[in-house]
C-alpha cells in the first residue's frame, strides 16, 4: 500500500498539480470555497470577484448536501473558507454542527430579514421564487391555477409533475405547514396525491416533461425555466408566479457561510460582501442567465420578473426549516411521496 | 494443498484487505453513534421494501446480463460469426458509458414523447410507449452498463479453454449441447460467476440510473438520506444493510462457482480451439447481435450525437480542452496498475493457499464494491482529512479510492488467471532450486498477464466513468470527462454534455479492442 501511496504521490508532484499546498487549514493565500452551486451558473461570478479584489479562489463544486456532509467529516480540518451552498438546509445543517462562523452585522443587513439566518451564520446571497410551469401548447396562462391548493382540482388528474425527494419541494412543503398548520397541509398533500402526480428526479426533469407536454403542470423554482430554454429555445413552457400571499409561493434563498476556524476569514469575509455588494448582486440581473433574484436594496430582477416585495409568500423563517424537515418528510412518508 | 502460506504474504494480504475495509469501520462508527436511532430504522417496514425492491433489481439485470454476456462470448470466440472481431469490441464498449448517461440517453430515447415515441406517432398513431419509470428503465439501463463485465470475463475464459477438453467430449460420441453443458460449462462458471457477480455488486451501488429512473433502491434511500436530513446515521445503517446483502450475494457466488478444478498443463494449446459453423444460425445469431449492439451502444451514441450535433451548430464557443480527458486517462491508468498490484497477494493468497482465513481476505475485500461511491468518499474524507492529512484531497487519495471502490474487478481477474495456473509448474520451478519470487517472475506472471490485464482494463474502464468518490476527493480543479459530464447534465445543458461523454467511449474503445487482440494472441501462442 505504501507504493501505492509512493507513486501516486510522485505522479501528482510530476504533474505539477501542486497538491503539496492546499490541505489542511492552511493553503498559503488561497482562499477556498466549496460551492453547491453550479460551476455553469457562478463560474464567472467568482471569476469576477477575483478580478475586483485580487483574491486567488480554489472552487471545489459539487453537490450542496454532499458538501455540507463532507465539511462536517473534515471537522476542524476542513480546508474550505467558505461555502457557497443552494439552499438554507445545507447551511442550516452545519450551523446544526457549530461548524459556521457569525457574519458580521453589516454584512448580514445587507438582505431583508427573511433572507438570512437570525443567529448570523449564514446569508442569503440570491433569491428563487415557487413557480407553476406550464406547457404552453396545452394551456393558456390564464387557465394555470393561480394557487397551489388549487391542484386538487380533478382537473389535473395525472398531469401535474414533481420532484418529492428534492429540497427544494421539501421546503414548499415545509413553507405549507408552518402557514396553514398541519392538519391542513397534510389534507392538501392527500389531495394532491389523489390526482396521481408524477415524480421526477428534480427540478429540471420537470421542466422538460413540461415541455415536452408529458405533464401540463410542474412545480418548480422558477430559475429552471431559463436552463431548459437555454438548451431548447422553443421549448413549450413558461412560468406562471402563484399570487404573493399562496401558502405555495414560497420565496427560498442560496447563501453563504464562512467555515468556522478557517485561517483565511478575511477573504472568506471579503468574498461573501462580494455576493452582496451591488456588483456582485447585478450578476443575477445582467448576466446570469437563469434570473435569480438579487436580494439588496436597489438592485432590480430581471425584465419580465414579479418584483420581489409583491412576492410575500407564506409568512416563514427560512432558519427554521431544518428543524422541520424531519416532519416534512416523515409527512411525505405518509402521503407515499417517499419512502 | 495445504501447504501453510508464507507470513510476509498473509501480512501484505491482511494490510491490504484492511484498508480497502475501511468504509466498513467508518459505517460502524456511525451507526454506533446513532444508538437507538440506529435499531428504529432496522427494523422499520420501510426498508423491508427497499431490501426487496433491490432485490428484484439485482436479480432482474444479473439475470438478463448472463442472459446476454454468455452468448455473445460464446458467439464472438467460437463460432465462424461474421465480423467476430467488431462485435467482440462493440458488445464491450457499453461498459464505458456511465449509467447515469445511459439513462439519460434511454429517457431521451424511451421516455414518454421521447424520440421512439415521436417516430411512431407519425405512421403508427402511437400513443404511448410503455412506462420507462421506475423498475424498466433501471433494468434497461442497469443492463446495458453491466452485461460486459459477464461477456469480457466469460469471453476470456472460453479464450483460454483448453479444446482438448472439449474434443474428448465430442470423441466420446456426446452432442455439441452436451459437451457445452458438461465439459465447457463447469469450466467457465468461474468466470460466470465473477462477472455475475460484479454486475450485482455494481447494481447495488448505483445511484445514476436509479435515480434517474425514480427507482428505490437502498443506493438511492442513502443519497437521498445524505441529501435531505444531513444525518449520518440513517444513511450509514442503510448503507450497512447494503453490505449484508452483498454478504449472501457474495456466498451465493461462492456456491455457483462450483468445485470444478481450472488449471490447464500449460499457456495455452498449439492450436487455437476449432471454430463451430453456425450454418442456419447465422441470421439468428446476427440478429442478436444487432439487437444487443443496437441499443446498448448504437442508441447510446446516437443520442449523445445528435446531442453533440446541437452544440457544434450552436453560436456559442466550445471552450473544449483536452485537459480533462488526459486527466481522466492518466488517474485511470493509475488507478488500474495501482489495483491490479495490490490484488496480487490477495489473489495469490486466495488460489493458492486456500483456507478459512484466505477465504474470508477474499471475500471481505468485496466489500467496498457494493457501497456507494459517496459512502465510500465521505468515510475517506473522515480518515484522510483528520488521520492523514497530507495525502488529502491528493491524486494519491484519488487513486487509492478506486482502488477501495473497484479492487473486486482487479481481484477478479488476477484470482482467475492464477487458478487456471497449474501450481504443479511452479513447484516445477521451486524444484529446479529457483526461489519463488523467481518463480513468480519467471514461470507464474507470464501465464497469468493476460487475466491481470483483464482485470487491470476494468478497473481503468470503470474508473474513467467514475464521479461521486471524483468529486469529493479530486485535488481542486483536477477536471475528468466524468467531471465534465456532470458539469453540463446539473445544469440540463446535454448538448454540451454530449461531447465529454463521446470523447470517453472513444478513449476507451482503442482499450477494449488492444484488450482483446493481446488476450487472443497470448492465448493462442504456443506454451
Amino acid at each position: 500500500m505504501r507504493n501505492l501511496l509512493v507513486l501516486g504521490l510522485a505522479v501528482a508532484a510530476l504533474a505539477g498539480c501542486g497538491s503539496d499546498d492546499d490541505n489542511g487549514g492552511a493553503n498559503g493565500g488561497k482562499l477556498t470555497i466549496y460551492s453547491g452551486r453550479e460551476e455553469e451558473l457562478i463560474g464567472p461570478l467568482i471569476e469576477k470577484f477575483e478580478q475586483a479584489s485580487g483574491i486567488d479562489a480554489e472552487v471545489r463544486y459539487g453537490d450542496s448536501a454532499e458538501l455540507a456532509a463532507t465539511i462536517a467529516e473534515e471537522g476542524d480540518n476542513s480546508p474550505a473558507d467558505v461555502f457557497f451552498a443552494q439552499d438554507p438546509g445545507s447551511l442550516g445543517s452545519l450551523e446544526g454542527e457549530e461548524l459556521l462562523a457569525e457574519l458580521p452585522d453589516d454584512v448580514l443587513e445587507r438582505v431583508p430579514e427573511r433572507f438570512r439566518d437570525p443567529d448570523g451564520h449564514w446569508v442569503g446571497t440570491s433569491g428563487r421564487v415557487r413557480v407553476i410551469a406550464y406547457n404552453t401548447e396545452a394551456l393558456s396562462e390564464d387557465e394555470v391555477p393561480d394557487s397551489v391548493l388549487d391542484l386538487t382540482d380533478p382537473r389535473w388528474k395525472g398531469k401535474i409533475g414533481f420532484a418529492p425527494t428534492n429540497a427544494s419541494f421539501q421546503a414548499f412543503v415545509t413553507a405549507m405547514r408552518l402557514s396553514m398548520g398541519d392538519e391542513q397541509a397534510k389534507e392538501w398533500l392527500e389531495g394532491f396525491a389523489a390526482n396521481d402526480p408524477k415524480t421526477y428526479e428534480k427540478n429540471t426533469p420537470v421542466v422538460e416533461a413540461a415541455a415536452a407536454g408529458e405533464i401540463e403542470l410542474g412545480l418548480v423554482n422558477h430559475y429552471y425555466l431559463y436552463l431548459v430554454k437555454e438548451e431548447q429555445p422553443d421549448a413549450a413552457v413558461a412560468n406562471h408566479f402563484l399570487n404573493g400571499d399562496d401558502p405555495g409561493a414560497l420565496v427560498s434563498v442560496a447563501g453563504a457561510a464562512i467555515v468556522d476556524g478557517t485561517d483565511d476569514e478575511d477573504q472568506a469575509r471579503e468574498f461573501v460582501e462580494y455576493l452582496l455588494s451591488e456588483e456582485g448582486q447585478r450578476f443575477y440581473t445582467e448576466e446570469a442567465e437563469e434570473a435569480e433574484y438579487p436580494l439588496i436594496e436597489g438592485v432590480e430582477p430581471k425584465e419580465g420578473l414579479p418584483a420581489l416585495d409583491s412576492l410575500e409568500g407564506p409568512d416563514v423563517d427560512l432558519d427554521a426549516f431544518g428543524a422541520e424537515l424531519e416532519r416534512t418528510l416523515e409527512m411525505l412518508r405518509e402521503v407515499g411521496f417517499t419512502t | 494443498m495445504s501447504r501453510r502460506p508464507p507470513a510476509p504474504l498473509v501480512l501484505v494480504a491482511a494490510a491490504i484487505v484492511g484498508l480497502i475495509s475501511l468504509p466498513l469501520v467508518y459505517l460502524l462508527v456511525r451507526t454506533v453513534e446513532g444508538g437507538e436511532r440506529a435499531w428504529e430504522i432496522l427494523f422499520s417496514r420501510a426498508l423491508l421494501e427497499l431490501v426487496v425492491d433491490t432485490g428484484v433489481l439485482v436479480a432482474a439485470v444479473t439475470g438478463t446480463a448472463l442472459a446476454v454476456g454468455l452468448p455473445l462470448a460464446w458467439l464472438t470466440t467460437r463460432t465462424d460469426l461474421p465480423w467476430r472481431g467488431f462485435w467482440a469490441t462493440a458488445a464491450a464498449l457499453p461498459l464505458v458509458i456511465p449509467s447515469y448517461v445511459a439513462a439519460l440517453v434511454f429517457l431521451a430515447a424511451f421516455g414518454p414523447r421521447g424520440l421512439l415515441q415521436r417516430l411512431l406517432e407519425g405512421p403508427f398513431g402511437v400513443e404511448r410507449v410503455p412506462e420507462i419509470y421506475g423498475l424498466p428503465g433501471a433494468w434497461l439501463a442497469l443492463t446495458v452498463a453491466t452485461y460486459p463485465f459477464v461477456f469480457i470475463l466469460t469471453s476470456a475464459a472460453l479464450r483460454d479453454l483448453d479444446p482438448s477438453l472439449e474434443d474428448a467430449s465430442r470423441g466420446l460420441g456426446r452432442s455439441r449441447l452436451t459437451t457445452f453443458r458438461r465439459v465447457t460449462l463447469p469450466v467457465i462458471r468461474p468466470s460466470l460467476a465473477a462477472g455475475a457477480l460484479l454486475v450485482a455488486l455494481y447494481t447495488l451501488a448505483d445511484f445514476g440510473a436509479v435515480s434517474l429512473m425514480q427507482y428505490d433502491s437502498l443506493t438511492r434511500a442513502v443519497y437521498l438520506q445524505y441529501r435531505a436530513l444531513f444525518d449520518r446515521t440513517p444513511a450509514a445503517v442503510l448503507a450497512l444493510v447494503l453490505v449484508a446483502i452483498t454478504a449472501l450475494v457474495l456466498v451465493l457466488e461462492l456456491r455457483a462457482r462450483g468445485r470444478a478444478r481450472t488449471n490447464r498443463a500449460g499457456s495455452g494449446s498449439p492450436r487455437p480451439a476449432p471454430t463451430v459453423a453456425l450454418g442456419g444460425w447465422k441470421a439468428p445469431a446476427l440478429v442478436f447481435c444487432t439487437s444487443v449492439v443496437g441499443i446498448a451502444l448504437i442508441v447510446p451514441l446516437a443520442v449523445l450525437g445528435y446531442w453533440a450535433g446541437r452544440a457544434f451548430s450552436d453560436d456559442e464557443p466550445l471552450g473544449w480542452s483536452w485537459e480533462p480527458a488526459v486527466n481522466s486517462v492518466g488517474i485511470s491508468l493509475l488507478a488500474a496498475g495501482a489495483a491490479v498490484a495490490v490484488s496480487l497477494p490477495v489473489g495469490i493468497l486466495a488460489a493458492r493457499y486456500p483456507s478459512a482465513l484466505s477465504r474470508t481476505l477474499e471475500r471481505l475485500s468485496y466489500a467496498g464494491n457494493a457501497l456507494p461511491g459517496i459512502v465510500i468518499a465521505l468515510s475517506l474524507v473522515f480518515f484522510a482529512a483528520n488521520y492523514a492529512t497530507p495525502v488529502y484531497q491528493t491524486l494519491a487519495l484519488l487513486v487509492f479510492a478506486y482502488v477501495v471502490r473497484f479492487f473486486p474487478q482487479a481481484l477478479a481477474g488476477s484470482e482467475a488467471a492464477l487458478q487456471r495456473v497449474s501450481p504443479r509448474l511452479e513447484e516445477a520451478g521451486r524444484a529446479l532450486g529457483r526461489r519463488p519470487a523467481d518463480v513468480f517472475v519467471r514461470v507464474t506472471a507470464p501465464l497469468v498477464t493476460p487475466g491481470l490485464l483483464a482485470g487491470g482494463a476494468l478497473v481503468f474502464l470503470s474508473t474513467m466513468k467514475e464521479l461521486p468518490a471524483t468529486l469529493l476527493l479530486r485535488p481542486i480543479g483536477f477536471e475528468t470527462l466524468a467531471t465534465e459530464i456532470w458539469r453540463y447534465t446539473s445544469v440540463a445543458s446535454y448538448s454540451r454534455a454530449a461531447l465529454p461523454a463521446l470523447v470517453l467511449i472513444a478513449l476507451s474503445a482503442p482499450l477494449v479492442y488492444a484488450l482483446r487482440a493481446r488476450t487472443a494472441s497470448d492465448s493462442g501462442a504456443p506454451g
